[in-house]
């Protein structure tokens, strides 16, 4: 298939939807010490995380979400690859690093459905962060 | 019909990801006819100046042409030019009835009827003035088929709303209220009322008198005309009461540094150099849609919302949202397959159509959704159209694995 013809088409490999139809990670930390939630307010997907930090690694980290494969997917495969990461790295990221994750190319209409785990997840470390 | 008409829209020829544009995002805003173009452009190549305030020829020009837009939108819902303001859009049509109106008429405890199925614009306001005045809202709901339970409806009347506002087609389910028959037993119940034709304005002939409403509502932009023009048409008695939105040049009649008096309406209404061009672009959709005629134009929306849905139930795993009888649009969801990634695999056939919830949170609520699809049809679209869209969801499904 085209990449030019069908650019939108080239986001849904099988990972993705994978990602999308068994999402890793979903559902909410117990003891979480940080906690957030958005929505995207273009199309109304939804995002909550809770996470689990302990000497500033993120311990546990679980997400709850209703919205589109994109987003559901990338969440699922950023909560994924942070378990075990240090918070100050995972702050550090930036949307290219979490955009990588997913391994295929995403149209600039759906950059945000993408990166909005993302943004739950900074807040919901900023959170914690606040508690301390 | 829509074949000759596509002509007239230069867009429609315009190529999306190398396929041929099938626009069916027309609930969101209208494609703009060539006539529609040309008015705006001649009306600055040739008469602007600004209007109301020159014995120039050019503004005595562009008054006229202006003024002349006013006859022409009064005219096509059946009203007179002093009860037709211009506005930005609906939305803005709205908020100066419920800041004026509203907050002149509405006491503590004052009841706004509205119903389940409006779009935000025809809710925040609303809510906005219970708040700020201390009233209540009831919302009116619908049944399994995606009609107003007109039961309900008589049931608030009998608690003496001041207030009454509802659409005339619902912009997700696509449902034709009976706003004659609303209105009415509004009227017996003592409230004024205001109907909301942003839908309707282009696939109905609307007639303010036979309705018999208070006010009503529509943008521009949907109804083939341009972006950022709109009309509120008021009863004259109740726009000559109300007091003016909001204030400053040429909605005054006299200005002494302690005080000003207003002008006669419309004019009281309207604040600042209005949008001339926009409303002579408006008056050219209005004359565009009257070379077919509205009879005809409805004719052709709703004969293609019936083939939509027709071909769109053969589409496995579709629900539809709302009933058979409707016109313009078509809202639904597939199974398996969230809205936005229907609209953007849909996308990469030239395919434009809406997802999301269509700023109608609450009635996606209500039923049980975040977001649906939207495919919704003007004059221009075709049957092909609709083939196309089919056919594009069944490729959605194969992406997809299903
Ligand atoms: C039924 C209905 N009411 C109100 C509006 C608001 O229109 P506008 O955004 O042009 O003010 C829309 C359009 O989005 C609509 O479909």
């Amino acid at each position: 298939m085209n990449n030019k013809t069908f650019p939108n088409e080239q986001m849904y490999q099988e990972i993705i939807l994978d990602h999308f139809r068994n999402p890793k990670n979903s559902g909410v930390v117990k003891n979480a010490n940080g906690h957030a939630h958005d929505v995207n307010t273009a199309c109304g997907d939804e995002v909550g995380i809770t996470l689990l930090v302990k000497k500033d690694i993120i311990k546990d980290v679980k997400f709850d979400g209703k919205g589109c494969a994109i987003s559901i997917a990338a969440t699922s495969m950023l909560t994924e690859n942070i378990i075990g990461n240090k918070v100050a790295d995972v702050i550090a990221m930036d949307k290219q690093e979490v955009l990588d994750l997913l391994g295929v190319p995403i149209s600039g209409m759906r950059l945000k459905c993408a990166l909005l785990g993302f943004k739950v997840l900074k807040m919901a470390i900023v959170e914690y962060e606040g508690k301390k | 019909m829509a074949k000759e008409v596509g002509k007239d829209f230069p867009i429609l020829s315009r190529k999306v990801h190398g396929k041929r544009l099938v626009y069916l995002d027309s609930a969101a805003t209208s494609q703009k006819p060539e006539s529609v173009l040309d008015a705006e452009r001649a009306y600055y190549e040739t008469m602007n100046a600004n209007v109301h305030r020159g014995v120039h020829t050019l503004s005595a020009e562009a008054t006229e042409a202006y003024e002349n837009a006013r006859k022409k939108v009064a005219a096509f819902i059946n009203s007179s030019p002093e009860e037709i303001i211009f506005t930005r859009n609906a939305t803005e049509g709205i908020n100066l009835v419920s800041k004026t109106f509203g907050m002149a008429n509405l006491k503590r405890g004052d009841l706004i009827v509205l119903t389940v199925m409006e779009h935000h614009s025809n809710i925040v306001p609303w809510q906005q003035l219970a708040n700020e005045r201390g009233a209540l809202l009831a919302f009116v709901d619908i049944d399994g088929r995606g009609v107003l339970d007109q039961q309900q409806y008589l049931s608030f009347l009998k608690k003496k709303p001041k207030i009454v506002v509802f659409t005339q087609i619902s912009n997700v389910l696509g449902t034709l209220n009976p706003v004659k028959e609303m209105t009415r037993r509004a009227h017996d119940a003592g409230a004024v009322v205001l109907v909301d034709a942003c839908q309707s304005v282009s696939h109905t002939a609307i007639d303010v008198k036979d309705i018999g409403c208070d006010f009503l509502v529509f943008s521009g932009h949907k109804m083939l005309g341009p972006t950022g023009i709109g009309a509120l048409y008021g009863r004259k008695e109740l726009l000559e009461h109300m007091p003016p939105f909001l204030v400053g040049g040429d909605m005054i009649r006299e200005v002494t540094l302690s005080k000003s008096t207003w002008n006669d309406v419309p004019h009281k209404f309207e604040a600042g150099t209005p949008n001339v061009a926009g409303a002579i672009g408006l008056a050219a959709a209005v004359d565009y849609l009257q070379t077919y005629g509205m009879d005809k134009v409805a004719g052709h929306v709703r004969t293609l919302t019936d083939y939509a849905l027709r071909q769109l139930k053969k589409v496995p795993g579709i629900s539809i949202l709302g009933s058979d009888d409707r016109i313009g649009l078509v809202s639904f969801v597939m199974e398996g397959i969230p809205p936005h990634d229907v609209a953007s695999i849909l996308d990469d056939h030239g395919v434009a159509v809406r997802s999301g919830h269509h700023c109608a949170m609450p009635l996606h609520a209500r039923l049980g959704l975040e977001s649906s699809v939207r495919a919704s049809f003007q004059i221009y679209n075709t049957k092909e159209d609709i083939d196309v869209l089919v056919d594009a969801l069944l490729h959605c499904r194969k992406v997809f694995g299903l």
